[in-house]
Formats: C-alpha cells, structure tokens, sequence
C-alpha cells in the first residue's frame, strides 16, 4: 500500500520509519506547515533526519498530500476535542477520494463517530483505528473478533501517565505533586499532564470503545470523568490496609462510559503497575479476556497503525 | 409465582427466595432469672422461625445486670419483622436484630475536607440514605485536621444493592464536595 501520514509527531515518523519493514511505501509525510511529497517513494530516512534538525519536511506544503497518488491516509495529527478538526477534514477528504484512512487521531472517533461512518458509507474506501485505543495493545481487533455484539463491556486502564502516577505513590507513599514532578522529569508525563491526569485521554479511548460497541451514539460530553489530582497519598495508604490499590479505571458499556479512580484488589489484572495498560474484555459467552501491553509510545502505536493498515481490502 | 402451593404467603408474592429460609442472629438481654430464656424464645418459634443456636453469655452480665443472649435462627424472611416485634411484645429485651441480614460488605475511600465537612455527620448520611452499616473506619489526615484527609469506610449492606448505595455514597459526596473512590464492581477485577 502507499501511505500519506499526516502528522510527524512521534506516531507519524514512527509509521513512516517501520512502513517498508511491512512492505508498504510512503508516498507523503507532512506537519503542520510542509510535506515532503514523492509518488515514487519519500527517501524516509533524509525527511526524518531533516525534521529532527529543525528543518522543513521537504518543499511541498501540506495541502499537496492530497493531490498526491496514495491508497492510505493515515491521521497522526495532534488530537483535538468538539469538531475534532483538522483531523476531521483530512478524514473526510480521503474518503471522498475513495481512499482508505487509518486513524491514530482519537478526535474524530470520539466526538464524530456517526459522521465518520456516513462519510464511509459513501466511500469505496474504509476507516480503522486500532491505535486510538491502547496503542501497540489489539482491543478493536479483538472486539472485531469476537464480533461487539458479543462484547458487554469493557473495562481497563488506558493512561499510562495517571497509572504511573498512581503506582510510584502507593510504593513510595508521595504525594501526587511529588510524584507527578518525578513523572515528568522522567519524560512519562508531558509538561502539561492535564488531559492524561483529569482523565480525558482515558475518556476518549473509552468513547471510542462504546461508539464501538454501541455503533455510535458517544461523544466524550456523554461520559463521566474524574481524574486523579484530588487523590493524595494516604488515600493509597488507607486502600492498601484493606489488600486494595486505587488506579484510574474506565468502564465502557452500551449504556455509558465513566472514568475515574477506583478500588481494586492489588493482586488484580487490572492494577497493572507503572506505564502498562490493560484492558478487559467481558463477552457474553467466554467470560473475560484481558490485553495488557504498552499504551503509548510512537513505534508502539505505529504498530497498531501498519497492523490496521494490513486488514485493508485492495482498493 | 404468587401462587405457588408452598408459598402461602399472600401480601407479598415476592417475598419468597429460594427455599424461603434466611438465617438471622439477634441479640438479647435477659433478666437472671429462672424461665427467662424458655419465654424469651417462644415468640421466635410462635412466628416460624427455627431455632439454629443459642448463645448464652451467663459469665458475661452486663452494667444493667442483664445476661446476653445471642440466638441464631432461619425464617422466611417476611416474618423476621414479626419475631422481632413478638420478642419485644413479650418484654424482651432486643438490642440488635439481624445483622446476618446484611449480606454484603463493600469498601470506600472519602477524600476532602472529612473534618470541616463533619465526618461524622457524612458516616450517619451514608447509613441512612445509603442504607448501609458502617463496620470498620480507618482515617489518614497527614495534614491535621484542617486539611486533606482520607476515610476508608467498610460498609455492610443487602446483598444485591451495592449499584444502589455507591450512588447514594456518590451523591452525598457531591454533597459535601468530597472525592468518592468507589470499588470497580462487575467483571473479574
């Protein structure tokens, strides 16, 4: 397949990197403000190494993407809440051209899920997006698998930021401030943690989750998020006297989807420790199934990204 | 299912579970005195009870001079009203009427002002809108009393309530602008 990755953030490069070692060709790499742009191949390596210096990916300007020749777009762009844009239009440009698109932007999934599915509907082509969900973890595969309507809920811990958090100030006994310094200066956490700590980024896989099993109806003003900077120290204290732990938990069903710190027993799959994500899959006639891997990282997502990329017909 | 030959019971069709049977512990005080305990649990068996066990603490008087008397028994669970209100008819005294009647216990963490908010007022709230019975209480306030602290609470309640309580628990915490941290319930943790 030729791919066109818009977004060269840690995702985009990744996926434009590892693509020839699944035999697929990059055809088009852009950021916010150029692209480099060949229908025979961009020289991987040379973009890249023009990206880390500084420089412009290439002479193109992102728009040229679209002119290009490509089967796949994939959205890596930074993900944005409401009207999702501008992952949202890049998507709906692709699929009007007929083209494939595979998604780590979790934007429009989340807050346009129906939309999304119209406009493929109309399309020859088809959307995936394994990689808004627990990065190199297979949980929309396995859903597919096991058909959704067979999937009652799911369940699980999808932020690896807040889980490390969580994790370093129930064996250290620290403060979330405390910790939260630490995480950053460790690179676990970004410089502005908020969406990982008050909960969205979790709230948006869990949308996605229910959109999934539900085919829509979700947006994450639907779901019901805490985050975890109200919890201090002693309240991990307080839940380890008892053989329990508290970790940001998110829960999708049909009915809704709510993320916040929960209770769970500390010998519990899902008091996974320090950056790990797991998920757990309840299904309607083979119990649950449990996933747990790294969540985030760019060759982990880009993963997820080549994999979706091969589960797409020819065009 | 109401009506159902064994039954037999016609205000309260739902009133059967399987079997029929419950078992219930209730605490008495009896006067040290000779027939007091064979009075004491006629009124169980008059209301279709079955006596499982008696504990009788004769060594153990209490300030008033009384003996407890801790009784075990099963009945239907639509007439344990009746033994409690036939034990209380005959005189005796009863002091704690079916705790085995709280099947389950759950587990919460309160964050927040616990002291400024009145914690004990926010513990009675929990038994009374939550219905539940606070067994076990552990506080952590690093901060002193006039900052952050935790409570965890061990609550026993009816088994099969515990969506019911957690959102009582929840909403009295928005209440009170405390952070709730509930127990994940449902899947296998």
């Amino acid at each position: 397949m030729r791919l066109a990755i818009l977004g060269a953030g840690d995702v985009g490069r990744s996926v434009a990197d590892l693509a020839g070692e699944y035999d697929h060709e990059v055809v088009a790499l852009a950021d916010s403000t150029s692209a480099a742009v060949d229908p025979d191949g961009i020289a991987v390596a040379d973009v890249l190494e023009r990206k880390a210096g500084g420089d412009p990916l290439g002479t193109g300007s992102p728009d040229d993407v679209f002119d290009t020749d490509y089967d796949v777009l994939v959205e890596a762009t930074p993900t944005t809440l409401g009207d999702a844009e501008p992952g949202f239009t890049h998507v709906q440009r692709a699929l009007e051209a007929d083209r494939h698109v595979v998604l780590a932007n979790k934007g429009p999934v989340a807050e346009r899920y129906e939309e999304l599915r119209a406009l493929e509907a109309d399309s020859a082509g088809s959307i995936r997006f394994e990689a808004t969900v627990g990065g190199a973890i297979p949980v929309l595969s396995t859903i597919e698998d096991c058909t959704p309507q067979a999937v009652t809920a799911v369940r699980g811990v999808l932020n690896g930021t807040a889980n490390f958090i969580l994790t370093r100030m129930a064996a250290e006994g620290l403060d979330y401030e405390h910790v939260l310094g630490e995480a950053q200066d460790l690179g676990v956490a970004e410089a502005d943690p908020t969406f990982d700590v008050d909960g969205t980024d979790a709230a948006l896989k869990f949308v996605i989750l229910a959109n999934v099993l539900a085919d829509g109806g979700f947006s994450l003003a639907d779901a019901t998020v805490e985050g975890i900077q109200s919890i201090p120290g002693s309240a991990l204290d307080l839940a380890a006297e008892d053989g329990r732990t508290i970790r940001l938990i998110g829960e999708a069903t049909r009915d809704g989807v709510r993320v916040g710190p929960r209770l769970v027993p500390e010998n519990a799959a899902l008091a996974v420790t320090g950056t790990r994500n797991i998920v757990q899959i309840e299904t309607r006639h083979a119990g649950s199934l449990h996933s747990s891997g790294r969540g985030a990282g760019g060759p982990e997502t880009a993963t997820a990204v080549l994999s979706d990329v091969g589960r797409l017909p020819p065009l | 299912m109401g009506n159902a030959p064994e039954s037999g019971d016609e205000d309260d069709p739902d009133a059967e579970t399987d079997g029929g049977l419950r078992a219930y512990t209730v605490r008495l005080e009896l006067v040290d005195e000779p027939g007091e305990l064979l009075r004491a649990l006629a009124p169980i068996a008059d209301n279709g009870g079955n006596l499982l066990s008696i504990h009788h603490e004769r060594g153990n008087i209490t300030p008033r001079g009384h003996i407890p008397v801790e009784v075990d028994f099963e009945c239907p669970p639509d007439r344990f009203d009746d033994v409690v209100e036939g034990l209380r008819d005959a005189g005796v005294n009863v002091i704690q009427a079916g705790a085995e009647h709280y099947g389950e216990a759950v587990n919460v963490v309160l964050v927040g002002n616990l002291v400024e908010t009145d914690l004990s007022n926010t513990l009675s709230r929990i038994e009374d809108e939550a219905d539940a019975v606070v067994q076990d209480l552990s506080l952590a306030a690093p901060e002193g009393t006039d900052g952050i602290s935790s409570a965890r609470a061990r609550l026993a309640i009816d088994s099969g309530r515990s969506g019911d309580v957690l959102a009582a628990i929840r909403s009295i915490g928005t209440d009170k602008e405390l952070t709730v941290v509930e127990p994940l319930l449902g899947g296998e943790a």
